[in-house]
């Protein structure tokens, strides 16, 4: 697995281009006189199919990251290619999901998971179609025509999902979307995510504050040192593709990774 | 999450539990009116009791009838041509920064300006009709209307219009189902107080000048020292203003189902 993505790594393997591709990547921004560095030469290359985590302190520029692979930002220097074409304004072909569900209060869960599709001009039934297949993948039955304020945090998170996936995005970028969710919730999301990424072999990247969220789902875990953000390590997760939740928990290999991504984020003694 | 306390009853409910305490407040007020008058403490000449001002408003019911329709009907048009223009130079002044520096400022000092000063002039322009007493309640409901407008277009998640930029979503459709809707609350708020100015509006238009509406009733009234008439036709112009806010309110309800029950939920209060 590792030599794989070595190779692909390499300038013209032609073999199969990355999903997302970050190029010696660094972002200024100007704020007020002082200019702060966000990121500061930071590659990464993401295979499709892949599920990538992102860790590191507060500020050091994880959404910064994020924003660039969707193209909501242009970086100060270096590139951003997604499957091989250069970022150059922002891509349509990515399903976002942040730390707020960001739902439209006025409407019930399905026309939010719809807006997806009216927004593209997407055909109406085949929408549908599509929506209520994955109001059943993520358990949401009976909860489709529910305001936001009538579901939990959990379900809210749910719909933002659904609305993120309804166009079958090649790439699934997520900001800290079990941020807000209590310990149990999450728990039951983050089963849920690995399910769904699985079924859907999508390519995604997680935003994450949690060690143990970041190994469970990945196949590799980006971690980042402080401001400026660059790459501290990147840490292959040597664990099965299907993962039981508490069977991973115990397995050597999660231990082993996180582990290190505490040492790496110098919190050897936080309990996580 | 609690659940809603049942639907049409719970409802009911609430409507009671919110509007006990105006309307007790109302009948204290009738109450310390009949007192004050019914004890002679004030001669009838100078406050009427409520039993005359009634008596008055049932006797000359048609009389104040028509000069009722002639100030509703100012008040409604101007609050409606209000919000019309209010509404589109709120959405003008958002997506243009250059029109919302020139504007403000004439905003702010057309504001600024006591309509009750510039009425007369208005009178002189445009005559003893209809026009300036609508452009009075125009240019008094106008404010409230942009300012609430220009919030709540401003007052929508960012990450919510990043989301709508990922989706390949035109700039008109953004609007149209993202930012036109979540301004919706601010705006009605504005509208609130925007119809119960048009009323004082209407009115102050036609005290500079009118031979019809209510402003007419009181000034008559006034000049004839017929106070039971002039407390007569303060009643009825005060409940134009509560009958339009009410209405307001319904309309909101109405089109804002979702945020009224939101509100519920939060446990506010609407006044
Ligand atoms: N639009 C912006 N203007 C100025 N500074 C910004 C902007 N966005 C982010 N930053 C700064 O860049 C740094 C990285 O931000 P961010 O990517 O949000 O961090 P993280 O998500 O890792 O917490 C922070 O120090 C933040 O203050
Ligand atoms: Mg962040």
């Amino acid at each position: 697995m590792k030599g794989n993505l070595e190779a692909e790594r390499t300038p013209g393997a032609a073999t199969a281009v990355a999903a997302v591709e970050l190029d010696a990547v660094a972002v200024r921004f100007r704020a007020k006189k002082k200019e702060v560095t966000a990121l500061r030469d930071v590659s990464l290359s993401v295979a499709p199919g892949e599920f990538v985590s992102i860790v590191g302190p507060s500020g050091c520029g994880k959404s910064t990251l994020l924003k660039l692979v969707s193209g909501l930002l242009r970086p100060s220097a270096g590139g951003v290619r997604l499957f091989g074409e250069a970022v150059g304004g922002t891509r349509h072909d990515i399903g976002y999901v942040f730390q707020r569900a960001a739902l439209l209060e006025w409407r019930s869960a399905r026309r939010n998971i719809l807006l997806q599709a009216e927004m593209r001009g997407m055909p109406a039934a085949e929408a549908g179609r599509r929506a209520d297949e994955l109001i059943e993948m993520t358990g949401l039955t009976g909860f489709e025509d529910a305001l936001p304020h009538e579901l939990s945090g959990g379900m809210q998170q749910r719909v933002a999902l659904c609305r993120a996936l309804l166009h079958r995005p090649p790439v699934l970028l997520m900001d800290e979307p079990f941020g807000a969710l209590d310990a149990l919730t999450r728990e039951q999301m983050n089963v849920e995510l690995h399910r769904i990424w699985r079924e859907t072999g999508t390519t995604v990247l997680l935003v994450t504050h949690s060690i143990a969220e970041s190994v469970y789902l990945a196949n590799r875990v980006l971690v980042m040192t402080a401001r400026p953000g660059t790459v501290a390590e990147i840490i292959d997760v040597d664990l099965p593709g299907s993962r039981d939740y508490a069977e991973t928990m115990s397995q050597p290999p999660f231990a082993e990774a996180t582990g290190r991504i505490r040492d790496l984020l110098g919190a050897a003694t936080a309990t996580d | 999450m609690s659940m809603n306390p049942g639907g049409s009853e719970g409802r009911l409910l609430t409507v009671l539990e919110r509007s006990w305490r105006p309307v007790a407040l109302l009948i204290a007020c009738f109450a310390v009116w009949w007192a004050i008058t019914s004890t002679r403490l004030v001669p009838p000449y100078l406050v009427p009791s409520p039993g005359t001002t009634l008596g008055v408003m049932t006797e000359k019911s048609s009389y104040l009838w028509q000069h009722t329709w002639v100030t509703t009907y100012e008040t409604v048009l101007g609050f409606v041509i209000a919000v019309v223009i209010g509404v589109l130079a709120a959405v003008v002044m958002v997506y243009s920064t250059t029109v919302e520096k020139t504007l403000y400022p004439v905003l702010l000092f057309a504001q600024v300006i006591p309509k009750i000063a510039i009425a007369p002039l208005f009178v002189v322009w445009l005559g003893f009709g209809l026009t300036p007493k609508v452009v009075v309640a125009v240019l008094i409901a106008f404010f409230p209307v942009v300012i609430s407008m220009v919030t709540g277009l401003k007052s929508v998640d960012p990450e919510m219009l990043q989301l709508a930029a990922t989706m390949g979503a035109s700039p008109l459709k953004t609007f149209a189902k993202i930012r036109f809707p979540a301004s919706l609350p601010h705006l009605f708020s504005g509208l609130k107080v925007a119809v119960t100015l048009a009323v004082t509006g209407a009115v102050v238009g036609e005290f500079v000048g009118a031979n019809e509406g209510l402003g007419f009733v009181i000034l008559q009234a006034n000049g004839n020292l017929d106070t039971p008439m002039l407390f007569a036709g303060l009643l009825v112009m005060s409940l134009i203003g509560v009958v339009l806010f009410v209405l307001v309110e319904i309309a909101e309800q109405l089109m804002l189902p979702w945020h009224a029950s939101r509100r519920g939920e939060a446990a506010t209060t609407t006044l």
